[in-house]
């Protein structure tokens, strides 16, 4: 009976996994664009992984109890994501995991979401077109009571929720379908596509937020404007009141 | 019946026909005479109220502009207008008009963003002043009232800033009012009639609160501050300025610069410094940029919203209170928003206004006039005291900003919390302490 469980599931990962054969290099293919010389090789993928990822996904990537979840069917979405915003690999497991300069060159993360890809799960999406106003209300709606209404990152409870100005379109979508960490997932039903595009939109565009008003300071609100307030207007202020008074007694 | 005096007429005075025609209409020589003659101290502490005054000043000029283009209304209107990305968003008609304000209407912004900044040093300066007051401890005898009408000033400053932060129904106002909302209904056994009296109906109200909110800001309460402030100033001349000690300086006289011509010229110029000061800030620094925060509904939040930096001690304490709830009968008699939202500032405001009384029973000692100010080594107690209640305070406001901090320097969040839960007992001791030895030593130092 379990033998029979066993089976059936490497037939339906087997399948799931040449579905995303088919589609992941196109998709990975897409990011890299720029930096990959050569096409993403599962092969060079699984070599890779067992060098640098098998200590806690375990050699075939089925996990290693207490240290990695198995990674099987988690998709190239997944390991787009956590590589190429450099959240993986971790210097111990249990760590909370955080945006850093990804640990391998482009091309190398390449191959890891080809060989990750071909063990089945959903592809690197592709983002296009998004309304920033629509983004906007989406991100007020969803996003913006853990990362701040500009993106500008804030507190979870038990964890940071970053700031967004260096995530990429496609970062934003797979974020929001993977729901990393303590991130809730979204599937389709919550944001459609066009939703997701509309946020990558919002998300991009607060890279450069308008702020006609003069010095952003951040972007924050009331915390730098009070520091402003005291750190700079009330300073000068009290230098001016020194220098107009008598200052002996 | 009644006894018949007769009562002298003045004289006019006047040396050209326009200041004659002036005299012998208003009589105003004798008064015009008095206060030209007044004298004021020369030293630069005595600016610090003035500060406060000519942002004041700044604020009502800014104020009558905005009040000119603001519609206090939360019906419902599509936005059009300068600012792209939110073209064709529903919106209300407050932050609709505050959005025109920052887009559309020449110098708008430059006027938004100076009145706000004028809003957070008004207060600002407010609390210098009262810190040189508090270690000078010129609130005694005969300043109690001075003292009381700047106090109650400053209480209403608060809630006037935070009324104005409210009107733009922008998502942070909307955050700050639900959060008012919770403390008003937290209070014990009138909460909940307290709270539908205030808004009209229970949070989010449609229209009712709005209104009031503006008749509030722009009519109530700035008509009070000026009246609050003109009776404090006419206490001040009316028992003249405070002094320092020094050679020819008694308890009877007051040795300085009289108004005309020299100190009028300096006042003068502290006004425009504080104008320049605040123009430049809001020409150069952008401030509640409510375009990015986007409009507020009900169901929306952000991560970071703080208030103003003067209410930051009233978030620090909602934070740093452990979460109890007084429940017994089966009633829940007091919401746990209460303690810091409304016992604390009831606390630390009864304290600052009978501070001069407490100040007699514990250092003064006396029911004598004080027109001398004391100096920090006179008293070391009430040094150590004033220090430690300011440190108090300034330990609660920290933790206002406790997830900034955590954001941008990653001090865990819960740690935080807990440090400041001891700091907010052990930080005034130690202050008041320091503080105190220091004044001590300086004491010892000049004898």
């Amino acid at each position: 009976m379990r033998r029979a469980l066993v089976v059936l599931l490497a037939v339906g990962f087997g399948g799931l996994g040449t579905l995303a054969l088919a589609s992941a290099p196109r998709a990975a293919t897409t990011t890299t664009a720029a930096t990959a010389t050569t096409t993403p090789s599962t092969a060079r993928g699984r070599s890779m992984f067992v060098a640098s990822c098998a200590s806690c996904h375990g050699q075939d990537a089925r996990g290693v109890r207490g240290r990695g979840p198995s990674l099987v069917g988690v998709g190239a979405l997944a390991a787009d994501f956590e590589l190429r915003t450099g959240r993986m690999p971790l210097a111990a497991p249990h760590q909370e995991p955080m945006r850093h300069h990804p640990a391998f060159s482009g091309a190398r993360i390449a191959d890891l979401v080809a060989y990750i890809g071909s063990l089945g799960g959903p592809p690197v999406p592709v983002v296009s077109g998004g309304s920033v106003r629509r983004g906007h209300e989406r991100f007020a709606d969803s996003c913006a009571g853990c990362h701040q209404i500009v993106g500008r990152g804030g507190i979870a409870t038990g964890a940071v929720a970053p700031a967004l100005q260096d995530a990429t379109p496609v970062q934003v979508a797979e974020a929001v379908r993977l729901g990393p960490y303590l991130m809730p997932r979204f599937g389709p039903r919550q944001l459609t596509d066009g939703d997701v595009a509309d946020l990558a939109a919002y998300v991009t565009y607060t890279r450069h937020l308008q702020n006609p008003g003069g010095w952003a300071i951040g972007n924050l609100g009331p915390v730098p404007e009070g520091l402003v307030c005291w750190g700079i207007a009330m300073v000068l202020l009290l230098g001016a009141a020194r220098s107009l008074g008598e200052r002996a007694r | 019946m009644s006894t018949q005096v007769p009562a002298e007429r003045e004289e006019p005075v006047g040396d050209t026909p326009a200041v004659r025609f002036v005299d012998e209409r208003l009589g105003a020589a004798k008064v015009t005479r008095g206060a030209l003659r007044y004298v004021f101290p020369d030293h630069w502490f005595f600016l610090l109220g003035e500060l406060a005054l000519y942002a004041f000043v700044m604020l009502i000029v800014t104020g009558v502009f905005l009040a000119l283009f603001f519609s206090p209304s939360t019906a419902t209107t599509t936005y059009h207008g300068g600012y792209q990305p939110l073209d064709g968003v529903e919106v209300s008609h407050a932050y609709a008009s505050t959005m025109r304000l920052s887009f559309d209407v020449p110098m708008g912004l430059l006027i938004r963003q100076t009145h706000h900044w004028a809003a957070l040093l008004f207060l600002a300066g407010i609390i210098v002043h009262v810190i040189r007051v508090m270690f000078t401890a010129a609130f005694r005898k005969p300043r109690e009232l001075t003292h009381l009408l700047g106090v109650l000033l400053l209480g209403l400053g608060l809630v006037e800033g935070f009324a104005g932060y409210s009107l733009p129904d922008d998502l942070l106002s909307g955050m700050g009012l639900a959060i008012a909302y919770g403390v008003v209904l937290s209070i014990p056994l009138v909460g909940g009639q307290l709270g539908t009296l205030l808004w009209g109906g229970s949070f989010p109200t449609a229209g009712a609160f709005e209104s009031r909110l503006f008749i509030a800001h722009v009519f109530l309460l700035p008509a009070a501050m000026a009246a609050l402030i003109g009776a404090h100033l006419a206490l001040v001349a009316r028992h003249h300025h405070t002094q320092f000690r020094g050679p020819g300086r008694t308890e009877r006289n007051v040795v300085g610069t009289p108004m005309w011509p020299g100190y009028a010229l300096r006042s003068l110029a502290w006004m425009c410094a504080t104008f320049a000061v605040l123009l430049l800030l809001g020409g150069l620094v952008q401030i509640n940029p409510i375009w990015q925060w986007g409009p507020y509904e009900p169901w929306l939040g952000s991560n970071g919203a703080q208030p103003d930096w003067y209410l930051g001690w009233l978030i620090g304490a909602l934070r740093l209170m452990p979460p109890i709830e007084p429940r017994f009968w089966g009633h829940t008699w007091a919401g746990n928003p209460f303690f810091g939202g409304v016992l604390l500032p009831t606390a630390v405001f009864g304290l600052l206004a009978a501070w001069p009384w407490v100040d007699r029973r514990l250092w003064t000692r006396d029911r004598l006039d004080h027109h001398l100010l004391s100096l920090l080594r006179d008293e070391p107690g009430r040094v150590g005291a004033t220090a430690a209640f300011a440190a108090f305070v300034a330990t609660i406001f920290l933790a206002g900003s406790a997830d900034r901090l955590f954001v941008a320097a990653g001090v865990p969040y819960e740690a935080q919390v807990w440090v400041l839960r001891a700091a907010v007992f052990v930080v005034p001791a130690v202050v008041g302490g320091l503080a105190a030895r220091a004044a001590r030593r300086q004491g010892d130092v000049r004898r």
